[in-house]
């Protein structure tokens, strides 16, 4: 055995910096001395862990290096020092996944595996666990399965822990250690408990009788593992989530009775379980908040961060289940960590009443110079939803907002200010003045070129509306003075905005324009002239198509587009109908985005902007000979199941429209692990009018597979009222039966079978896709004139409030709901809702639906369109 | 995100992390494909965890979507990431056993340069600690017993007066603290 203390010399001579210098090719040539007859355990130990440290310093090996190292470690096994040996069965799990043949050295590792040596048995099992496959796995079972009921605790664990890891890679063959477990779960050793339960768990919980059965069980039993008992209640908790019988469920009981268990871990676990679980009602949550408010005074800083972060939690569904712990978390707010201190305070702006606000608000101002910039972000957006919550607060709110506005910070705070102040702005028009008046004065020292250009496109998108424009424009023609170019151009277009929506101030605006004619900068000038050569036409329906509704095509699909123009040298002109359209954010996005704000996750590394669904399945679908020749996609429709989740066969179906085409896009899973689906396809009977013009099918459906087959249809032409219709559907495909494990088939006669699938439809709103316009009552006025208006009245019985009709309706239409009509003021029996969209082809279409509530909900619905034909089809498929 | 349940699983740890105090990496280890995939981001994730954690011994703090519990002497910085959702408290148990078994293997010697002379028995520790996620044992005595193999040759006659103080002191504190 070699001696721990280093030798004095070696000692000054800096042992401790060997790490600092070395290199890969070094240390693989120092690696050769692995080879040699005798070994010198020292030497090897320390060169094995340089190399094992560079490995970990994220240094790669090739296959051929890893392999030779691989190799020359095995040699090792003949020295009987016990640092080495166990640092060579690291170096194997390392070099596993790279070395080639790394299944040499099971034998090796099976001898110390069941050898009397404890100190190598543990260890052995997860190296040999490492390297093995699922061929080699019925070799070793029998070990494996004396290992998990091994009277040493490391053994036993290391074999359960390692079966954990394998049964990604044969659970057919663990499965059959299930009795091995369950005697290992009767452990005394903590840590095998823990082990035993998250092994026999793994193994059974698609099987919901025995996962069941395995609570019933241990739930009577006492386990000593707090790890153990916290793995139970994650159980409990997600058995509970499924079970929708109600209350009736006894294992609520005990997730409660875990809030007294001695260990805090455990406890947290019950309580957070218990939070979190949707059943739970405020009496149930009492105890768990009272436990909760306990932890918020413990000295240990995790201990307060997983209380304060829990109820948090609870604030944004029962926020009065938390106002009883309001004291504890004022204490919290001086907090020296400040993750915790800024989650208190985000807790109590959501709990608070109305009446707290401003005191509230005085406190976190006191506080909120100390904290990081990521916090105040926090801090931010917990205020958003305040004055979602309180409207009449706007004033005190927006004062704190912008006295934040004009301190340090960075770019993304000052960024989420300004979308708070925006948000508030959209959100409440009496807060629309006071809201632009701080905008306008922050762009007055504003560092950031992107948010003044932001603030500067609001200005001039909402600035018209208010009861006196004109003050607004000495704001933005300072910039026109002042700023940087991109701050000029964005300055040019917002006053150019004023001009086409204040017929008094035109006179004023084109002045200022002429002069921005001579600025030195090409785009500035460019957009002068042309919003001063449009301006002076007067006439209403150019300022709407140029001036204050813009181009809405999507940014990427017109870059495709243009770039395949200019490729195909053709003689017509490019059409600018052909490139998709820019898609608004839909709403469960928009509410997605704020449900996740104030919770404190930061959300990992910026990703790429995300593309739009049909971006991506456009290209997807070029690569399927028959659908290119479509044309551009209009839209991918959401996913609608065809079957029961939990069938044979799972299909599930995208409709993809083009401009007279439907794609329909069959996602199909074979669920069953003893055949092999061939040439499977779906069949139609497509209502009358549509035109199947090819399948394609999916040659092959392996055992828990998703693979794609699809249908081409021509919708009617000139006919559009049947553009809707409803059709049959049924999966055709032939079965050869196979082999679960290997998934070949046993010959190779298949018979053909078939599975009826529900009924498809095709819908209206498949056809239409969302386009917001920013001055929908402007396009409105324009489309009175050019377009045809259908009108009828209609009465939605089954409809209960307001809010549901607008929902539905806005679901049924495909529309995108303009101007926030799509949320209903509070106590309001009337409402508007105005809607606009394009049907495939390309036609606009804009539609008011005025509702009332009365015994059900009556709407007037007035479609305005182009087309004669959608309007009268909008019409006639409502009701 | 909220809601959200936690999945009955073993894999508790995302990652293990013994940085140095320029932020540089002494050991680490990530243990979900997703989390991290290259080198390089793990890198990357270890400076900007340093530079949000070593000036305030603040013990927890959520990064980039991770949970992460920290503890740091001298110049060495001790991490446990898990997923956001994970139970703080569990996390905080791998910490300290890893702080403690390490503490043990360098008898309270808790240096970079002594850690480097130890490296192969930390390395050892560390993947009694955690295999590919799962917490194997999350007590240091027993951790220890386990990797420091080298004990033997080093009996107690060796420790001097006052590490034996020393190291009473240290036991006699923590009984008070805990």
């Amino acid at each position: 055995m070699s001696s721990f203390k280093r030798d004095k010399k070696e000692e000054e001579d800096g042992v401790g910096n060997i790490f600092q210098n070395i290199e890969k090719t070094t240390v693989l040539q120092e690696a050769r001395v692995f080879n040699e007859t005798s070994v010198n355990p020292r030497k090897c130990t320390l060169i094995l862990t340089k190399l094992l440290y560079l490995l970990n310093q994220g240094e790669a090996l090739n296959v051929k290096e890893a392999t030779d190292v691989f190799f020359a470690m095995t040699k090792l096994f003949q020295s009987k020092d016990v640092v080495l040996r166990r640092m060579v069965y690291l170096g194997i799990k390392e070099l596993s996944s790279t070395a080639d043949d790394v299944i040499i050295v099971t034998s090796s590792l099976t001898k110390d595996m069941t050898g009397k040596e404890d100190i190598y048995r543990a260890a052995a099992i997860r190296a040999l666990c490492s390297i093995t496959d699922a061929t080699m796995l019925q070799a070793i079972e029998r070990y494996m399965k004396q290992a998990i009921v091994d009277r040493n605790s490391a053994v036993s664990s290391a074999a359960l822990v390692s079966s954990l890891h394998m049964t990604k890679m044969a659970p057919e063959v663990v499965k059959r250690w299930v009795n091995e477990a369950q005697e290992a779960i009767n452990s005394d050793n903590v840590m095998v408990q823990y082990h035993a339960l998250g092994l026999l768990y793994h193994i059974r919980k698609s099987d919901r009788l025995a996962v069941t059965k395995l609570i019933a069980k241990l739930t009577r039993t006492t386990l000593k593992s707090p790890y153990a008992v916290c793995m139970l209640i994650r159980i409990i908790a997600k058995l509970l989530e499924e079970e929708d019988s109600g209350n009736d469920f006894p294992y609520f009981d005990f997730i409660e009775s875990c809030l007294r268990h001695k260990s805090e871990m455990v406890v947290y676990e019950a309580a957070h379980a218990i939070v979190n679980l949707k059943r739970t009602t405020s009496k149930e949550l009492a105890p768990a908040v009272s436990v909760l408010q306990l932890f918020c005074g413990s000295p240990k800083a995790t201990l307060r961060f997983a209380a304060v972060r829990t109820l948090n939690q609870v604030a944004i569904s029962h926020p009065a289940a938390v106002t009883a712990c309001n004291l504890d978390l004022e204490n919290l707010i001086t907090d020296s960590n400040r993750s915790i201190a800024t989650l208190a305070i985000t807790t109590l702006l959501k709990t608070g009443a109305e009446s707290s606000v401003d005191r509230l608000m005085k406190q976190i101002a006191s506080f909120v110079s100390e904290i990081s910039d990521e916090f105040k972000v926090v801090v931010v957006q917990a205020i958003r939803a305040l004055a979602l919550k309180f409207p009449r607060k706007h004033n005190t709110l927006m004062n704190f907002l912008s006295a934040m506005l004009r301190d340090e910070g960075g770019l993304e705070y000052k960024a989420s200010i300004a979308d708070t102040i925006i948000t508030i702005i959209e959100d409440n028009p009496e807060a629309k003045e006071s809201g632009l008046a701080h905008l306008c004065e922050f762009i007055e020292d504003c560092e950031h070129v992107s948010l003044a250009v932001r603030i500067l496109h609001l200005l001039g998108r909402e600035g018209p509306k208010t009861k006196q424009p004109s003050r607004y424009i000495r704001f933005i023609y300072n910039r026109v003075i002042l700023e940087c170019p991109s701050i000029r151009a964005a300055a040019v277009s917002a006053m150019a905005q004023f001009g086409a929506s204040c017929p008094d101030l035109l006179e004023n605006i084109q002045v200022l324009l002429a002069r921005c004619q001579m600025d030195s900068d090409d785009e500035v000038r460019d957009r002068a002239t042309y919003y001063s050569s449009i301006l002076s036409k007067n006439d209403k329906n150019l300022y709407n198509n140029f001036i204050l509704d813009t181009l809405q095509v999507s940014i990427p699909g017109l870059e495709r587009s243009l770039k395949e123009y200019t490729q195909n040298s053709t003689n017509q002109p490019f059409d600018i109908k052909s490139v998709p359209l820019q898609v608004g954010p839909s709403p469960d996005e928009r509410e997605k985005k704020h449900k996740s704000e104030g919770m404190l996750t930061s959300q990992g590394p910026l990703r790429p902007p995300p593309v739009s669904r049909e971006e991506n399945f456009a290209e997807k679908l070029s690569a399927i000979p028959g659908i290119q020749q479509l044309g551009p996609i209009f839209k991918s429709s959401d996913v609608v199941e065809l079957t029961e989740s939990e069938t044979e066969y799972f299909v599930r179906c995208i409709k993809h429209c083009f401009a007279h085409h439907v794609v329909l896009q069959f996602d199909c899973l074979n669920t069953l692990p003893d055949q092999l689906l061939e040439d499977v396809r779906v069949e139609l009977e497509p209502s009358e009018g549509f035109e199947l013009l090819s399948v394609i099918p999916c040659k092959q459906l392996h055992y828990n597979e998703t693979n794609h087959t699809y249908a081409i249809l021509k919708f009617p032409d000139d006919d559009l009222p049947s553009c809707v219709g409803t059709f049959g559907a049924v999966l055709k495909f032939i079965v050869k039966d196979c082999d679960p494990t290997t998934g070949i088939p046993d010959s190779e006669e298949g018979y053909n079978d078939e599975y009826i699938l529900e009924d498809l439809e095709i819908t209206l709103g498949d056809q239409i896709q969302r386009v917001s316009k920013v001055n929908w009552g402007a396009a409105w006025e324009t489309a009175a004139e050019s377009s045809v208006e259908k009108e009828d009245t209609y009465s939605l019985s089954s409809m209960n409030t307001l809010d549901e009709a607008v929902k539905n309706i806005v679901q049924f239409l495909g529309l995108q709901p303009a101007e926030r009509t799509d949320k209903v003021p509070e106590g309001k029996s009337t409402h508007t809702l105005l809607l606009s969209g394009v049907f495939r082809g390309g036609i606009d279409i804009l539609v008011r639906a005025k509702l009332a509530l009365a015994d059900g909900v009556t709407m007037q619905l007035t479609v305005r369109s182009p087309d004669d034909s959608i309007a009268e089809l909008i019409t006639s498929s409502v009701g | 995100m909220e809601g959200s349940l936690l999945e009955p699983t073993l894999n508790a740890i995302k990652g293990i992390a013994i940085l140095d105090n320029d932020g540089n990496r002494i050991l680490a280890k990530y243990y979900d494909k997703n989390v991290f995939p290259t080198a390089k981001e793990q890198k990357t994730f270890e400076k900007n965890l340093f530079n949000k954690t070593h000036r305030a011994n603040a013990e927890i703090i959520m990064l980039d979507g991770l949970t992460c519990v920290y503890k740091s002497n001298v110049d060495l910085f001790f991490y446990v990431m898990g997923s956001s959702h994970e139970n703080e408290l569990i996390l905080m148990s791998v910490l300290n056993c890893l702080y403690d078994s390490v503490s043990q293997i360098l008898r309270k010697n808790m240096e970079k340069r002594v850690v480097l002379d130890s490296l192969d028995i930390v390395m050892l520790a560390m993947d009694e600690i955690c295999d590919g996620g799962i917490i194997i044992d999350a007590d240091s005595n027993s951790v220890v017993s386990r990797v420091a193999l080298r004990n033997d040759d080093n009996p107690i006659g060796e420790h001097t007066v006052a590490q034996v103080f020393q190291s009473a002191k240290e036991q006699l504190k923590w009984s008070l603290l805990k």
